[in-house]
């Protein structure tokens, strides 16, 4: 579904990617793990055209990099940043109504299956984004982008700084993500969640990527979590 | 004195929302592209001039519809083909590119309608006193041209506020990366403010022109107001240019209206002075010869007091 290819990207002078080659197949959960600042933001960045790309990004066998932003978007792509970025001068239902790319359309989700997974969402559905906690955030912009109704979503480190229990709330939208037939790529740090639920494994170093695995595979090889995971 | 703060109070509320049909054009405008769109006040006149020649063929109420949209449409256009090409320079050169523009609408003006001032009229079945209030008249035209406004800000608040453009268009104004990547055409967004921001100033051009004159100065006339208006009220911020545009309207008529002079004000204090004294030409200033620099006054004392404006939080 996405295929990735020798992909590089800089900032400024500074050469970040440098040739990062992965693929996400149709409705698989794929993790992208990494220490802090080895380039994993920077690839889906990239690959959502925030970052210009310089290489090869195939979305449903079709060239995507080069395009806009927002047509990157329509393609059936969806972005979680990785700073909670919601809009907080606008209430919770705002928020989510700033997801949905076409009104006319009836995609996967609707505002209340958000607020069915995320009763706190409904309560606090007229309240402004800016005064929600740190979970609550996540949850919103997480939701907010799946209004916009991606086959594939691109989440970044979505259980940053977050407590335990709503870690693992972080973990059940990703599973009810992925049952509606949605596949994902996940960015984290921590091993938890993504070992849990990932297909497939990618462990990225300085720019690309060092290893490829089942999560099995990943728990058996002590030397790549020891050299690039562990801190 | 009744009657006088009443028609004060009035006109003063005609032109401040003329004014904001500008000021809330040019101050959204500014939140998008960071730098103040000199030209602004350029289409506000261009309104005018189109209207005049549209209506001369086919009568006011068309032009009141018609030269709107085309000045909405040339300001695409501008935003499209010039400002987002300049872009690419910086501030300083969007800002060029707009002081220019303001030369060569007010040149174009000159080459294609002259320097005098065109016999542009409210249409005849507004020409009658709508009231008389102690013996003074209130011309229908200018409850047309309240009612007109009121519309427009009752419609820009409903759009901004309530509706899905609305929303997508503040997101884009601070966050427009990550409104883009959630599926939205920022570009085009900015184009259609642009435009209707433009529209607006068209439209407020179109029904000032009658009752304030339709000349090539118009535009620098109230554009060096309408700035005022955005810096006082806060750059980039709507409530700030509503409050200003109301206050500056208020502020200049009722400054025409009451005629009194500095030594007026002394002589409620009993304070007199030597009418020979060389600063006699200070203590008989009076209000009405002031009133055109009293936005400027109050321009001096916000940048003095609030340099971020009533309702400005950006730094600048
Ligand atoms: N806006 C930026 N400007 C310059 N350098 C950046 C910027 N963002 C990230 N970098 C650098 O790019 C590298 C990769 O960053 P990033 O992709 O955010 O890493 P990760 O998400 O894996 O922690 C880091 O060395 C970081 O310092
Ligand atoms: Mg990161």
């Amino acid at each position: 579904m996405l295929e990735v290819t020798d992909l590089h990207a800089f900032y400024g002078k500074s050469h970040i990617l440098q040739g990062v080659n992965f693929h996400v197949g149709e409705g698989e959960i794929v993790s992208l793990l990494g220490r802090n600042g080895v380039g994993r933001s920077t690839t889906i960045k990239a690959i959502m055209g925030e970052v210009p790309p310089h290489g090869s990004i195939k979305f449903r066998g079709e060239e995507i990099s080069g395009l806009k932003e927002h047509e990157i978007a329509h393609r059936g792509l969806g972005y979680v940043p990785e700073n909670r970025d919601v809009f907080p001068g606008m209430t919770v239902r705002q928020n989510l109504i700033m997801g949905i790319k076409d009104m006319k359309k009836q995609g996967r989700w609707a505002m209340e299956d958000m607020f069915k997974m995320f009763p706190n969402l409904r309560e606090r559905a007229d309240v402004d984004a800016g005064v929600l906690s740190g979970g609550e955030q996540q949850m919103l912009t997480m939701c907010r982008t799946l209004m916009g109704d991606p086959d594939l979503v691109m989440i970044d480190e979505p259980t940053e700084g977050l407590a335990p229990k709503i870690v693992a709330q972080v973990g059940d939208l990703l599973s009810e993500i992925a049952k509606r037939g949605v596949s994902i790529l996940l960015v984290e740090q921590k091993l938890a969640i993504a070992l849990r639920i990932s297909h497939r494994l990618y462990v990225m170093g300085h720019g690309h990527m060092v290893y490829e695995g089942t999560p099995d595979e990943l728990k058996a090889n002590e030397q790549i979590r020891k050299e690039w995971l562990e801190v | 004195m009744l009657e006088l703060i009443f028609f004060s109070l009035l006109n003063g509320v005609v032109t401040g929302l003329l004014l904001f049909m500008l000021a809330s054009g040019l101050t959204l405008i500014f939140s998008m592209m960071g730098v103040l769109n000199f030209a602004h006040a350029s289409f506000y006149m261009l309104g005018a001039y189109f209207a005049y020649t549209i209506s001369i063929y086919l009568g006011f109420w068309v032009g009141l519809i018609v030269a709107p949209i085309l000045v909405g449409l040339l300001g695409a256009v501008v935003e499209r083909y010039g400002l987002r090409y300049v872009h690419r320079w910086g501030h300083v050169a969007e800002l060029i590119f707009t002081f220019g523009l303001a030369f060569l609408i007010e040149e174009v003006v000159q080459f294609i309608w002259g320097k005098d001032t065109k016999a542009y009229h409210e249409p005849e079945i507004l020409q009658f006193p709508l009231f008389t209030f102690f013996g003074q008249n209130f011309p229908a035209y200018k409850a047309f041209m309240l009612v007109i406004s009121i519309g427009i800000f009752i419609l820009l608040l409903l759009i901004l506020t309530r509706s899905r453009v609305g929303l997508i268009i503040q997101a884009a104004i601070h966050k427009p990366n990550m409104t883009a990547m959630l599926g939205h055409n920022v570009p085009l967004v900015f184009m259609g403010v642009f435009g209707v921001g433009c529209a607006l100033a068209g439209l407020a051009g179109v029904i000032a022109g009658p009752a304030l004159g339709t000349f090539p100065g118009m535009a620098f006339v109230l554009g060096s107001i309408v700035f005022v208006i955005v810096v006082v009220g806060g750059l980039g911020s709507l409530t700030g240019a509503f409050v200003a545009s109301l206050l500056i309207g208020l502020l200049q008529t009722f400054a025409i209206a009451l005629d009194y002079s500095v030594n007026d004000l002394l002589q409620l204090f009993n304070i007199s002075f030597d009418a020979d004294s060389a600063l006699r030409d200070l203590w008989t200033l009076s209000l009405p010869q002031i009133a055109p620099i009293l936005p400027y006054l109050l321009l001096i004392l916000i940048l003095i007091f609030r340099p971020t404006g009533l309702f400005g939080n950006r730094e600048t």
